[in-house]
């Protein structure tokens, strides 16, 4: 596929350098977008304290565990495609991207059965809330925000799978050389995202 | 006794300071720039600072534009194409300048800042010899319940000369409960108290507006602070409510002071706002039926049944008891200690694990919901008569044993005790 | 007024201008030149500030009484908040930027186009679409809330909310996709020889308010988002009933909305920036201080979000801080204020059009502005919280200010952007129109609040009559002059007089090129290495400077279109500049 500069751009470098850095300025207004949820959560957490902590030892911190490694290792194929292609071994991009997604898709599975658990507890936000060992304002905020952060977060794995099997694709028709590969390069920063916010959801809903 | 006596009586009450500040230039800048009449002694203060602001302010942009006309008068040439003089060098300010400018901005801010700030938090902390009154704001209507038991809707009755503090929530929306003449404002939130607090100087009547957007009916959800002269309020108590003629207020507005529409307007009985409906709830307005707020709580308390957990003399239970309770430092589960202000009290009752007092199981259940703002208020009232009644003793070292004394101890509302997951006492 | 007769560059090639480039309806919806996308924009956000200007209009006309005028308080309540939600979402924010930014933004930077055309398409689009979900509200009953969307308000209202929310995220999602290309243009697209010092102000501006939408707006489409699920699905974020707070949801608010003041009034800044050096014929009196005070805005504007909330019940230590922290961010307003003005000594002034919007900037930004270091002020705000007088403050900064700047580069970037000049005389007539309307409009309002009138009251006491009838009166003359400032802009548009490349004698990048500019900015890609205020160079030598080319060589468009060298290692590039 013959790839033409856009006018714009005097050269690949600066095309390579704009994309690259407007990933990034996107990641930037991303990590507000969860920031907002995250001082959410600091504002509730210490209107009731006691309550959280007590949801957060009602969590099962295995799911939570399990599948923060589970993106961690995402994270490492995801980074070993770059490696990958960087390094004229763009045969085995597809075949990394593929083990990323599924990865991904292990993860939501994952959080599919806990929120199956949580469902069957009643531990469901706002007024669907009914779970009788925890009948408190604070464990009803908590789990408030912990369906809309942990929810926004899978939307965000959704769209990062897509992204991962988008590039499959293209990877698998070798759209991907080691000279110009930043789409690659930019999706796979998307993905680090998702892992990102994820390491910081993780304690703060299922270990302290 | 007529009520211009009373009138006098109340402006002998008076802050000295205000007659003394109240010359005619404080006089003449207030009607110039359309302020209302200063109701409180901090309301002559903040004025001050106002003029000193907006006249800065106002002197500030004129002489800027001013100055940029002059500049732009001698530097203008004849035509867009003609006349361009590049021969003149473009001079920068010199760096000194810059710094005296930034500078004597920056000095001028802070010094409102440092006069703002303490005028702020003088408006905020209430001195502590304190007349409460307990406000409810709803959609849209004011109500007002009384250290002595007596309930008005839409009009605050208040002595001359006394500090009065407000204790106000919401039982909806946001309001903000504003009284003009004495600068001062507070957001009356839903589920959660605040206060605010005026020492009214002057008897007269004083508009209420709710100046946060709440509805349909947010620019009718008016009131009026009736003022009333020590005398006349000792009558009104008395009288339970009867016989208070507030007296009339004056007009403020320069050029309508005179003005015979707006004198009616703000004579006219009921109250201000000719678009003022009667709020739909008025049969809950019955101020012949003075209850003593420690009495209703100690009912309400009964009702309840929180006297089956928390006792009134000092006796050990299953929950703190309530005496001596108020203003103690009371140990916190989660570790940690608060002051059981009114604050912590309410959020007890509506909200009770979020704090929970160290040494005590998680048992009770929440009242919000359950529990009006009024029956919430008198059972605070109820805690505070208690406060010097015995100190509170030490929490017993073991959590007391979750057992139900007995079939007739479990009410319809005794919670089944969680479990002791979260109970570990210190 | 004659068009100059100088040529600064010699056109090369005869490439038509980007009106005439290409034609038919499909060359302009799917266009991904930036000035087309620009046009595009102008006409959705004027048609935003016209209806936004006919609900102000219906809301001061029902005001004229103290009861009833022309409609009920439901339909006020709505109207209000229509008015507020239109103007800030649909005009302000958007204006400057995405019409006077996306026009000449590339082309002071020397370049093609913006960093990534198809998001700045994509961009307009979501602007469009978000207009009509937060317009389709209207359909659905209308939302009664209040730009501000206080819960639990917010919450409890039977109206439809959600598509307003929904609209508003869809913008904000726009917004970010314009800051982002802004952002990434300012970095990696600047011509050659452009450092950072030597930039226009104007683009300082735009990179300013770019970074305030970029990490502002996220928070505040969150914060939307739970107020819309609240209201919905009845999660009970900030509703106290289940243990919510409703003053959390303020703080994410006013995290996002103060800054969005600044979105507002930064742009109206280079603007002004702009006009000043251009028509005073001298470099403005300090370059760094505009640009460093620009980014020192951004920056601080985000902490000061807590002087909204004085009365909201938060703890006096908060409220000090956040006191002396709007302190600061007036000092770089201030600082702007002074620059200005003390450009013009010894200048050589050319008093017009947008000279005038200049100084009618003059007074209303400085006083608009003091009074909002007047509300900062806490003690004074408390008796000015939610009153007129904050109402009539923010309409300074917002009309007074950021209206009227767009009006002043409306006029100032006319020839360039249409190639023809407007009539002078009816663009000084409307300008002095405007600025009385606008006076008898919001000066009244300042008493009104001092009287103490809370803000949003359909009813009010009768005393606040004659100051309301005052200012109606001088809404319906502000709506008026409008009218006819724009619509003297658009008869020019077909007869006015034709213009040159650089009618005003700038030395600004954007008068470089043939007015209106060719389809791809410039013949040649320019080598801009001297300072776009430097008025000591003679027009022709620095469009000299300016044609002249580096080492780099020219490179002629055609050459661009077929280059898939792999350049990674290409020798020009090392001398890029790279940020």
């Amino acid at each position: 596929m013959p790839l033409v500069l856009d006018e714009q751009y005097s050269s690949w470098a600066r095309r390579e350098h704009a994309l690259r850095f407007g990933m990034w300025t996107f990641l930037a207004s991303e990590i507000l977008l969860f920031g907002g949820l995250f001082t959410l959560y600091a504002g509730y957490r210490t209107m009731y304290p006691a309550a959280f902590e007590e949801a957060i030892r009602h969590n099962t911190v295995a799911y939570g565990t399990v599948n923060t490694y589970i993106l961690l290792t995402s994270s490492f194929t995801v980074a070993l495609t770059v490696w990958a292609v960087r390094h004229r071994r763009a045969r085995w991009a597809p075949w990394l991207l593929l083990a990323t997604a599924l990865q991904g898709m292990a993860f939501l599975v994952l959080k599919g059965f806990e929120y199956r658990e949580h469902i069957k507890e009643g531990a469901l936000p706002g007024p669907f809330y009914h779970w009788a060992e925890l009948p408190t304002f604070g464990a009803n905020r908590f789990y408030t925000l912990y369906w809309v952060a942990t929810g926004l977060h899978a939307l965000h794995v959704t769209a990062g799978i897509g992204v991962l099997l988008w590039m499959m694709v293209r990877a698998a028709r070798r759209a991907y050389t080691a000279e110009r590969h930043v789409m690659l390069e930019m999706g796979t920063l998307y993905w680090h995202l998702v892992d990102v916010v994820w390491i910081f959801l993780w304690p703060l809903l299922y270990l302290s | 006794m007529t009520g211009t006596m009373a009138s006098h009586a109340g402006q002998m009450l008076a802050d000295p300071a205000v007659t003394a500040d109240g010359g005619w230039f404080n006089e003449a800048l207030r009607r110039i720039l359309f302020l209302p009449a200063q109701g409180t002694t901090l309301a002559a203060d903040i004025d001050h600072l106002h003029y000193f602001v907006i006249l800065t302010t106002m002197a500030g942009a004129t002489l800027i534009t001013i100055l940029g006309g002059l500049l732009v008068f001698k530097y203008r040439r004849p035509s867009v194409d003609g006349g361009i003089q590049r021969e003149r060098p473009a001079p920068k300010p010199p760096l000194w300048l810059e710094v005296m400018v930034i500078s004597f901005l920056l000095g001028l801010f802070c010094l409102w800042w440092m006069i703002g700030f303490r005028q702020y938090v003088r408006i905020r902390v209430p001195p502590t010899d304190t007349m409460d009154v307990y406000v409810t704001a709803k959609q849209w209507m004011w109500k007002f319940a009384y250290p002595d038991g007596h309930h008005t809707i839409a009009k605050l009755y208040v002595p001359a000369g006394r500090p009065v503090k407000l204790i106000m929530t919401s039982r909806d929306v946001i309001h903000s409960f504003y009284v003009r003449e004495f600068r001062v404002k507070q957001d009356v939130l839903p589920g959660r108290y605040t206060t605010l607090w005026f020492t009214a100087h002057t008897p007269g009547t004083y508009r209420i507006l709710c100046a946060e957007y709440c509805g349909a009916g947010h620019s009718t959800m008016r009131g009026e602070v009736v003022v009333l002269s020590p005398a006349d309020h000792t009558r009104w108590l008395s009288s339970g409510g009867e016989g208070a003629e507030p007296q009339p207020g004056r007009g403020w507005l320069p050029g309508r002071s005179g003005d015979r529409k707006t004198q009616a307007a703000l004579q006219a009985p009921g109250l201000a706002g000719p678009s003022y409906v009667p709020p739909a709830t008025v049969d809950e307005f019955n101020p012949r039926e003075p209850l003593d707020p420690v009495l209703t709580g100690q009912l309400v308390a009964a009702e309840q049944g929180c006297l089956r957990c928390h006792t009134l003399d000092g006796t050990p239970h299953i929950g703190p008891t309530w005496a001596g309770l108020y203003r103690s430092v009371v140990p916190l589960a989660g570790g940690g200690t608060v002051v059981a202000d009114e604050a912590y009290l309410t959020e007890s009752m509506m909200d009770p694990l979020a704090r929970l007092h160290a040494g005590y199981p998680p048992v009770m259940p929440t009242y919000f919901g359950i529990l009006e703002p009024g029956q919430t208020a008198a059972i605070v009232e109820l805690i505070k008569s208690l406060r010097d009644a015995h100190p509170p003793p030490a929490p017993a070292e073991p959590a007391i044993p979750i057992i139900p004394e007995g079939p007739g101890a479990t009410g319809a509302r005794r919670p089944s005790p969680a479990p002791s997951r979260g109970a570990e006492t210190p | 007024m004659s068009a100059t007769s100088q040529q600064p560059l010699p056109v090369l090639a005869p490439e038509p201008d980007y009106l005439r480039a290409e034609s038919g309806v499909w060359s302009w919806l799917g266009t991904k030149d930036h000035k087309r996308i620009a046009l595009m924009f102008y006409v959705s956000v004027l048609l935003s500030l016209g209806l936004g200007g006919l609900f102000a209009l219906a809301l001061r006309t029902e005001l004229l009484t103290p009861e009833r005028t022309v409609m009920d308080a439901i339909t006020y309540n709505r109207m209000f908040t229509l008015h507020g939600v239109v103007m800030v979402w649909l005009f302000l924010i958007p204006s400057i930027p995405t019409v006077f930014g996306n026009f000449v933004l590339p082309i002071m930077l020397g370049a093609r186009d913006l960093a990534f055309p198809r998001l700045n398409l994509a961009s307009f689009y979501l602007y469009v679409l978000g207009a009509v979900v937060t317009l389709g509200s209207l359909v659905a009953g209308g939302v009664d809330t209040g730009w501000t969307f206080y819960p639990p308000y917010a919450n409890s209202t039977p109206l439809a909310v959600e598509p307003v929310v929904i609209g508003i995220f869809i913008l904000g999602m726009s917004s970010i996709f314009t800051a982002i290309n802004f952002i990434v243009t300012v970095h990696t697209l600047r011509a050659e020889g452009m450092t950072w010092m030597r930039m226009p102000l104007f683009v300082w501006a735009i990179y300013g308010t770019s970074i305030i939408m970029l990490l502002a707006t996220p928070v505040l489409g969150l914060a939307l988002l739970l107020v819309g699920l609240d209201h919905g699905l009845h999660l009970g974020l900030f509703d106290p009933g289940v243990g919510g707070d409703p003053v959390l949801f303020q703080h994410l608010f006013w995290f996002y909305s103060h800054p969005a003041v600044y979105i507002m009034i930064l742009p109206a800044m280079g603007v002004i920036s702009e006009v000043v050096p251009t028509f005073a014929q001298r470099r403005p009196s300090s370059y760094t201080l505009i640009a460093i005070s620009t980014l020192g805005i951004a920056f601080v504007g985000f902490l000061t979000w807590g002087h909204h909330m004085f009365v909201a019940g938060m703890s006096e230590f908060d409220a000090g801080v956040f006191g002396i922290l709007s302190m600061f961010v007036a000092i770089f307003s201030a600082i702007k204020v002074f620059t200005w003005t003390a450009s013009l000594y010894r200048g050589s002034i050319h008093f017009n059009t947008p000279l005038l919007y200049f100084f009618g900037f003059l007074f209303l930004f400085t006083f608009g502005g003091m009074t909002g270091v007047a509300v900062a002020t806490q003690s004074l705000d408390v008796h000015w919280h939610d009153t007129y007088f904050v109402v009539a403050h923010f309409h300074f900064i917002m009309v007074g200010g950021s209206l009227t700047a767009f009006l002043a580069a409306a006029h100032y970037w006319f020839p360039k952007m249409f190639g023809r000049m407007y009539s002078e005389r009816m663009g000084l007539l409307s300008a002095t129109a405007v600025f009385i309307g606008f006076n008898l409009t919001f000066l009244p309002q300042f008493l009104l609040g001092n009287a103490g009138m809370p803000r949003r009251y359909y009813s009010y006491p009768p005393e606040y009559q004659w100051l309301n009838v005052l200012s109606t009166g001088g809404a319906w003359l502000l709506g008026a002059s409008l009218l006819v400032s724009l619509g003297h802009l658009v008869i020019s548009l077909k007869w006015g007089e034709k213009a040159g490349p650089n009618p005003w004698h700038s030395r600004s990048f954007e008068w470089l090129t043939s007015s209106p500019p060719i389809q791809h900015n410039f013949p040649e890609t320019p080598r801009l290495d001297y300072s776009p205020y430097d008025y000591t160079l003679s027009e022709e030598e620095a469009a000299a400077r300016a044609a002249a080319r580096g080492q780099e060589g020219p490179v002629p468009i055609g050459a661009l279109e077929t280059a898939t060298l792999p350049s990674r290692t290409s020798p020009t590039d090392a001398r890029l500049p790279r940020e």
